[in-house]
């Protein structure tokens, strides 16, 4: 059985078909695990037992005809900071190193209704502060593309366990382009919904009015059947909306005639990478050919976004972040003289230095005499970068775009400079300012052999238009392969060469 | 640098965040802290006099619940998960001198 | 002393809503459960759980602004305030800083310096810490966040009071609007209101305010005048010695008649505010405030001339039976079973103020069931009982609720009006006594009374006090 060659649809229709068990699915994908992941550190826990047990319920559920979805049985992979009730959730800190939580988040629940069989917890950078998965606590994860480099993040763990196809797709969480930046350098499919689209209740909060829960996959189709699956209106989220459309898979009919698109010429200037740029350019070209009107624009506003999200996401954070504080769940200083003394060794013993960076910011830009220069300005900067959107989208049904200036860059590269990191999440960032879905897509792979993304944006609650304008790039480009040694093991009874669409390394494809 | 963060706002955010950094670790938070406002100034390069300040990316308001108790008493999985508690309580530092 | 000093006080009055169920989970309110009993992941701060506003706390103070004269935020949102302490599981209270929900209001309240507005600042909307409960055994402390998330108000005056007198009367003004309004019960020693005590002082005369100090932990209105009088005289002293009063929360120790400072250096008093981006905001429509207003009940003016014309109850007993919400419920509800309005305020005004007194308690702490008190004064009003039973009924109704019909029963205190028994009981009293008997045929009426005392001894006080005297009558002519 070569269950990593198949989608999670493929899966899916394969499990209902009876020709593979559920608990087969979750056995191959935790073998693969097992396997692997001692060098790619892609998942925080695993829980093989637990597994096979909701794999057997599962199973149950789909011959008594009572799970009946098109993901039902698929092995699945959740973020390490989205609840799971009974199963560790670290958000990758040793200030959480044993919280177990006594709730699921909706999206586990809608997950869970749905028939799937959750593997593990995936590995990211530390409550998602970092764009590496270097923060985390537990060893960073490593790209399999190339393990001397990183897998990107912070949802880098879902996204290495995707790309190394050890689970059909996973859970991540996208703050300021978590999910879709890891997606671009470990080569797989990542899409950001609109903010309000996936509930939040059960995601530990970084930045809560930019967080939100969306689907790293293999491909297009995959990434809008989950979040049909994961989406939906919660109420016990004051943040989450009512949709008009659920429906998201309906957008995948492989026809962008007509379709506006817009290339922000801003993003294409000093900073980015050629190879990047070239791909970007490329995809433009393969859309144009299938009927859609491309143009390049200025989108504007774009160096502002950075530093009116860094205070925002910072402010957020030191406030979200302050409920860690060695009383009711995870890590207490052995040694305190006190209260005060307590709070203060916990939380620096279990905070890395990324996060005490942010929550020593965001308390600086909250304290007295700030709040109007700092966080009062990037809100109203925040308004700004809505407005320029909303006038591009009055133009464009779809904006495209980089993921990242650069491919992934080596392990130990990013962490020295951190201003420098942050200048990597230029062309997600505004996207979670403005609360838009954005979505990454495997393009082809740079002279080193890399791979690289484009993102597409679209206008709020237009998911379809991104998805159609995903699909239908992806059809052009064809089957996209595996890393190499996960390609060997997976591409030797493969009957066609998948990879024949990006042979070539890059631009293959146009 | 344009913005000199000094020892007395470090010890002032430490005291806000409780944080406790060691001789080493607030030498670099007063250089990282000083480069990120000196960045996140680049901001004044805009007019905002005439903006208001965006919280919520939709208008979305009045999102209420309804005045019934919906919760069970869940007490000792509220409390699995703490370091300390005893009669069925949270156990912390004495909190009065 | 010299100089003439004018004390400045303005109040912060937190009361503790009467909702089923906590501002942003559907945990329990109810008072009295085990430690920890009425949480959940939200209320406990538990990683990802998120609040949802409940609905009749918007109500509930809207109806307290309406009342308060206050003008209403049609848009009004919850910031963060954030701060340390074990009884605040996120480390920061969910409250409303830049757009409170009520704001610039005022009430009348009255003294013997005469009629003054004390100013209504603006109430908002918040949650409730835990209860910390310090363990001497362990030398540590318990925290317990059953009213974790218990909504509050918190009603913030101007600096208009400028005694202890005025501050209670203010108190209690708003201690019965916000009870006639059903949405507290706000009791100080329960801590369902509590009273923060702002306080000032400075030369007559002079327009500048003086440093203030924030006193907290006032459990009773005692409590609070002596506080006052307590930290005016340290404030004046301090002065006196052209020391600088230090603006600080200070912590009052009834029992020492002193205050003291509360925090730490650990404490900056830096809240760091922001608008929660957990909660959206509150869009008050004007057809949802002139609904609450149109659902707003009669308060206590409305109800004291009510009483006077409906009810032809004069000023000073209606004053009393509106004094208390609670009072005032009762004297309307039994008037409604038993359609006797003055009976109902004699029995209130008599012997239930008289039971209270005895037992030093307040007339919000009344239990008994209005049914049963209509009940009585039918049972009175039909000769089933008479006075002096009916009193002994009422007793056991006021400590126990008790029903009069089956209580009579049960003790067999019915009323005999069985006239062949009764004759019978007054042929013995007249035979028993002749000395009486004489006196009475020699125009001693006295000695009447005291045959109808036998006679009712004898009847051990069963009988109809009025028949009594009639058969003796009868049978003495």
């Amino acid at each position: 059985m070569r269950m990593e060659e198949w989608t999670a649809l493929e899966l899916g229709r394969k499990i209902k078909a009876r020709e593979i068990s559920v608990r087969e699915a979750a056995q191959a994908g935790l073998d693969r695990i097992a396997a692997l992941d001692g060098e790619y550190n892609s998942f925080v826990t695993v829980d093989a037992e637990r597994a096979l047990a909701r794999a057997d319920e599962v199973q149950q559920a789909i011959d008594a005809g009572t799970l009946t979805g098109p993901l039902v049985g698929v092995p699945a992979a959740v973020k390490d900071n989205i609840c799971t009730q009974g199963l560790k959730t670290t958000c990758s800190s040793r200030i959480l190193y044993n919280f177990v939580p006594t709730y699921s988040a909706e999206a586990v629940l809608n997950m869970e209704k749905a028939g799937a069989v959750v593997l593990g917890k995936t590995n990211m950078d530390e409550f998602a502060m970092g764009s590496t998965t270097e923060t985390s606590a537990f060893g960073p994860t490593k790209n399999p593309w190339n393990t001397e480099h990183v897998p990107g993040g912070s949802s880098g763990g879902s996204c290495a366990a995707v790309a190394a196809r050890e689970v059909p797709y996973a859970l991540g969480s996208d703050t300021g382009g978590s999910i879709r930046q890891p997606a671009s350098f470990c080569g797989v499919t990542g899409l950001k919904p609109t903010y309000g689209t996936v509930s939040r209740y059960g995601l530990i909060a970084y930045g809560s009015s930019l967080d939100q829960i969306g689907p790293i996959a293999r491909d297009v189709s995959d990434c809008a059947a989950i979040l049909e699956m994961i989406a939906s209106h919660d109420r016990k989220d004051s943040t989450s909306i009512a949709r008009e459309d659920y429906d998201f898979t309906s957008a995948l009919t492989d026809d962008v005639r007509g379709l506006r698109v817009g290339i922000p010429s801003d993003y294409l200037g000093e900073g980015l990478d050629d190879e990047v740029r070239q791909a970007v350019l490329g995809a433009a070209d393969v859309l144009r050919q299938k009927g859609a009107e491309v143009e390049e624009f200025d989108l504007s506003l774009v160096e502002y976004a950075i530093p009116a999200y860094y205070v925002i996401a910072s402010a957020e954070a030191s406030s979200n972040l302050a409920r860690f504080d060695g009383i009711k769940y995870g890590y207490r200083a052995q040694d305190y003289d006190g209260l005060h003394n307590m709070y203060k060794k916990s939380r620096s013993e279990g905070f890395g230095e990324e996060v005490k960076r942010r929550i020593m910011l965001g308390s600086f830009v909250l304290s007295s005499g700030y709040y109007d220069a700092y966080y009062l300005k990037a809100l109203r900067t925040k308004a700004l970068i809505k407005q320029s959107f909303d006038r591009a989208f009055a133009k464009y049904d779809v904006i495209l775009a980089p993921a990242s200036p650069d491919t992934a860059p080596r392990l130990g590269e990013s962490l020295g400079d951190p201003l420098k990191m942050y200048l990597g999440d230029i062309y997600t960032i505004s996207v979670n300012l403005a609360g838009l879905p954005g979505i990454s897509v495997p393009c082809c792979t740079d002279a080193s052999g890399l791979p690289i993304g484009v993102q597409m944006i679209g206008d709020c609650f237009q998911e379809k238009k991104i998805l159609r304008a995903a699909y239908a790039y992806e059809q052009a480009r064809g089957p996209w392969q595996a890393p190499e040694g996960i390609a060997s093991s997976a591409a030797q009874g493969r009957k066609t060469d998948a990879g024949a669409g990006v042979s070539e390394g890059k631009g293959g494809n146009v | 640098m344009a913005n000199i963060i000094s020892d007395e706002t470090i010890e002032y955010v430490g005291i806000l965040a409780k944080l406790e950094l060691s001789a080493q670790e607030r030498e670099q938070a007063k250089k990282d802290i000083g480069r990120m406002l000196d960045y996140i100034d680049k901001l004044n390069e805009l007019d905002t006099s005439q903006v208001e300040p965006l919280s919520h990316v939709f208008p979305v308001h009045n999102v209420f619940r309804e005045d019934v108790v919906t919760n069970q008493d869940q007490r000792d999985v509220i409390l699995a998960n703490a370091p300390a508690c005893k009669d069925g309580s949270f156990k912390v530092p004495k909190t009065v001198e | 002393m010299s100089k003439q000093y004018e004390t400045v006080i303005g109040l912060e009055v937190h009361v503790e809503l009467a909702t089923k169920t906590k501002i942003f989970c559907g945990c329990s309110t109810a008072f009295g459960g085990a430690p920890n009993t009425h949480t959940c992941p939200v209320c406990t701060g538990m990683p990802g759980s998120l609040p949802v506003l409940n609905k009749q706390v918007v109500e509930y103070a809207m109806a307290v602004g309406l009342a308060t004269n206050c003008r209403i935020h049609q848009y009004c949102k919850f910031d963060r305030k954030n701060y340390f302490y074990p009884d605040n599981p996120q480390n920061y209270q969910i409250s409303q800083l830049y757009l409170p929900i009520c704001y610039d209001g005022g009430i009348e309240i009255e003294t013997a310096a005469g009629k003054k507005v004390v100013g209504i600042h603006e109430i908002h909307m918040e949650e409730d810490a835990g209860k910390l409960i310090h363990d001497e055994w362990e030398d540590c402390s318990l925290v317990d966040y059953n009213r974790s998330g218990v909504p509050l108000i918190e009603i913030v005056s101007e600096p208009d009071m400028r005694s202890a007198e005025e501050v209670i009367a203010y108190l209690d003004k708003l201690r019965l609007i916000i009870q006639y309004l059903g949405a507290s019960d706000c009791k100080l020693q329960e801590g369902s209101m509590r009273a923060d005590v702002n306080l000032s002082v400075r030369e007559l005369g002079s327009t500048a305010l003086g440093t203030r100090t924030e006193m907290k932990n006032l459990n009773s209105f005692k409590a609070i005048a002596r506080a006052i009088e307590g930290e005016r005289a340290r404030q004046i002293e301090l002065l006196e010695e052209g020391k600088p009063v230090i603006q600080e929360t200070r912590r009052w120790d009834d029992n020492k008649e002193y205050s003291y400072p509360m925090r730490s250096k650990e404490d900056a008093h830096d809240y760091r505010y922001f608008p929660d981006p957990d909660l959206v905001p509150v869009e008050i429509s004007d057809e949802w405030l002139q609904a609450v207003r149109d659902r707003q009940p009669e308060l206590r003016t409305e109800k004291l001339a009510r009483y006077k014309a409906e009810f032809d109850i004069p000023d000073y007993d209606a004053g009393i039976l509106t004094s208390s919400k609670r009072m005032a419920d009762i004297f309307e509800e039994t008037t409604a079973l038993c359609g006797r309005p003055k009976k109902v305020s004699n029995w209130l005004m008599g012997e239930t103020l008289r039971l209270l007194k005895e037992e030093n308690r307040e007339p919000d702490e009344l239990t008994f069931s209005p049914s049963h008190l209509a009940k009585l004064i039918e049972m009175v009003e039909a000769g089933t009982v008479n006075q002096p039973v009916a009193k002994e009924v009422f007793e056991q109704i006021f400590r126990e609720d008790a029903d009069p019909e089956r209580y009579v029963e049960e003790h067999g205190l019915k009323t005999v009006n069985d006239e062949g028994e009764l004759k019978t009981v007054v042929a013995d009293v007249i035979a028993a006594n002749p000395q009486s008997v004489a006196d009475y045929r020699n125009g001693k009426e006295k000695a009447l009374g005291f045959l109808v005392g036998q006679t009712m001894k004898a009847m051990k006080g069963k009988a109809n006090p009025a028949a009594v005297n009639r058969l003796l009558k009868e049978l003495l002519q």
